[in-house]
């Protein structure tokens, strides 16, 4: 039973960090029709500015509210990425499908390569409070801290986010965008400025999940964006475009089906059931779970 | 004549390789409705759309439109809204998971007043249904919420789209009513397909064949002259197709004929 609760949980912790960086690609997927092959790179930059943060910026550091101060950092170096991504390289690309994959990809690439040339390729200790290196005992089973700290933050950022969709002008216009993104235009509304706002909070919940992706993992390293984004995007496609909800629910699957089987089955067997999943989905609903409406 | 509220000289539009307007002219007057006819193809649509400036980033627009002095090409859509520019499209465009009452506050516009009360009047049915998904809407409450989103904010000029396309005879009479009314405050140019709902409200029509303007002039004379008509629109005067008058023309017989250019 222990054995059940502790994969239920830390497939939960997986699920919450694939959340994180699934429902800022699937607004922005949702809204502005980009496939966002940088998006990776956000979750590398606010781990990495966490790490750094925590090491050299005044007030910052591994412990306590020290902590926090270095996530925050990472948080808003991710956001500040992501609008510079939005303004510089994806704005004057929008409708140009073909450009905006090369772009995405190359940047990407470029990305980890920068990172690589200022840190190493190899992987650096991640500074995190002592208490998350810990476990509490859930109905028996040794549960890490990490990965329940990484439950409460996915579940804070999915109540946040749909709060904002629901009770915000800029979340109705998002909501509407996904729907008719030209109708939101003619209505009088500069959607490019939503189109920023969704970056920012992708990039922010992405970087968020690389600086609690590092406290779950122990450490960070230059490709880690670019392998959680792979299932990231399979989280996307299961939930349905736009839909914030829908990748939640797609992000639960994913971590639970991955966990379970890696557990009960032999080890990688749950990334090909996770591949398979997808699969059927996209036969039996194409659109996803809950399609393109951004759901509050 | 009167200063025209629009303008459009010598509009060519071509979208993926396709030249689908090839040096259209018409002005559009500053009161009443200016309808736009002809025969399904032949760039009614890709008129207004490029008016209000949402042709195909595929799609290349040549010529002028002018509203007053003010040129509209290369200007962003938005701005042209904000400035007067009101726009229903075809199929109604509501955003269908959100509720009524969300459709219209995304209409709202920051520093100006909303006229709840002069769309609520035309419309009550979009009160009592506020907090309903737009996309549970029949056609015609569809409509009614395309063209209230619209209403509450002051236009200078309406483009409507197709507004009674696909509705059922006693709608499409609401929805001739109502553009009736809004057409005494602010001028529209109008898309239509039902002549009975042309004669209704149009002063003046512009004829579209082949991407080009094959007539101008008084919509009534247009309708009048059977011949002409159905050479111009493939379809008589004469049938007319479902009336926007209530129950008097309702109970005509060419009221049930098929036709129409719909």
């Amino acid at each position: 039973m222990s054995t059940v609760i502790l994969l239920t949980l830390t497939g939960l912790g997986l699920a919450a960090l694939y959340f994180l960086v699934a429902s800022g690609l699937s607004l922005v997927f949702g809204l502005a029709d980009v496939l966002n092959f940088a998006h990776g790179l956000f979750l590398g930059v606010g781990a990495y500015a966490t790490w750094w943060a925590a090491g050299n910026l005044p007030g910052a550091g591994p412990e306590g509210f020290g902590f926090l101060v270095a996530v925050a950092f990472g948080v808003l170096a991710g956001a500040l990425v992501a609008v510079l991504v939005e303004l510089v390289l994806i704005r004057p690309l929008y409708s140009r499908t073909i450009e905006q994959v090369l772009v995405t990809v190359g940047l990407s690439l470029a990305g980890v390569a920068l990172l690589q040339a200022t840190w190493g390729a190899d992987p650096r200790t991640f500074p995190r409070p002592g208490w998350t290196r810990e476990v509490t005992s859930v109905l028996g089973a040794n549960v890490p801290n990490a990965g329940l700290l990484l439950i409460v933050a996915a579940a804070v950022v999915l109540g946040a986010l749909l709060a904002f969709l629901r009770f915000t002008r800029y979340g109705l216009i998002i909501r509407a965008g996904v729907e008719n993104r030209e109708m939101v235009t003619a209505l009088g509304i500069d959607v490019r400025k939503a189109f920023t706002l969704v970056f920012a909070l992708g990039g922010a919940a992405a970087a968020l999940a690389g600086a609690l992706g590092g406290v779950y993992f122990g450490t960070v390293s230059p490709g880690q964006g670019g392998s959680l984004l792979i299932f990231a995007f399979i989280v996307v496609v299961i939930g349905g475009m736009g839909s914030v909800v829908g990748s939640a629910y797609a992000a639960v699957a994913v971590g639970l089906l991955q966990q379970f089987v890696n557990y009960y089955g032999t080890s990688g067997l749950g990334d090909i059931c996770v591949v398979g999943l997808l699969a059927v989905v996209l036969l039996l609903r194409p659109q996803g779970l809950a399609g393109k409406v951004a759901h509050a | 004549m009167t200063e025209p509220i629009l303008s459009v000289e010598n509009l060519s539009v071509r979208i993926a390789g396709l030249h689908i307007l090839q040096g259209v002219s018409f002005d559009v007057a500053p009161t009443g409705v200016t309808v736009l006819l002809g025969r399904n193809g032949v760039g009614k649509t890709t008129t207004l759309r490029a008016i209000v400036g949402l042709t195909p980033r595929n799609g290349e627009v040549r010529g002028t439109i002018r509203m007053g002095v003010q040129s509209l090409l290369a200007r962003p859509t938005h701005r042209l809204v904000r400035d007067g520019l009101g726009y229903v499209p075809e199929d109604r465009c509501v955003f269908a998971g959100l509720t009524v009452a969300e459709n219209l506050r995304l209409a709202e516009r920051r520093g100006t007043a909303p006229a709840y009360d002069k769309v609520f009047a035309l419309f009550p049915e979009l009160d009592r249904r506020g907090r309903q998904r737009a996309g549970s809407l029949s056609g015609g409450q569809q409509q009614m919420l395309a063209i209230g989103r619209v209403l509450l904010n002051d236009n200078r000029l309406l483009l409507v789209d197709e507004p009674t396309k696909g509705l059922a005879p006693k709608v499409v009479t609401e929805v001739a009513e109502v553009l009736e009314r809004v057409a005494e405050s602010v001028p529209v140019l109008l898309v239509e397909q039902n002549l009975a709902v042309v004669r209704r409200l149009a002063r003046d029509a512009v004829v579209l064949s082949a991407g080009k303007v094959a007539w101008t002039g008084n919509a009534q004379d247009l309708l009048l002259e059977t011949a002409l008509t159905k050479s111009l629109l493939g379809v008589g005067s004469g049938e007319v197709p479902v009336s926007p008058r209530s129950e008097p023309v309702l109970r005509a017989p060419q009221s049930r004929t098929k036709g129409g250019a719909a």
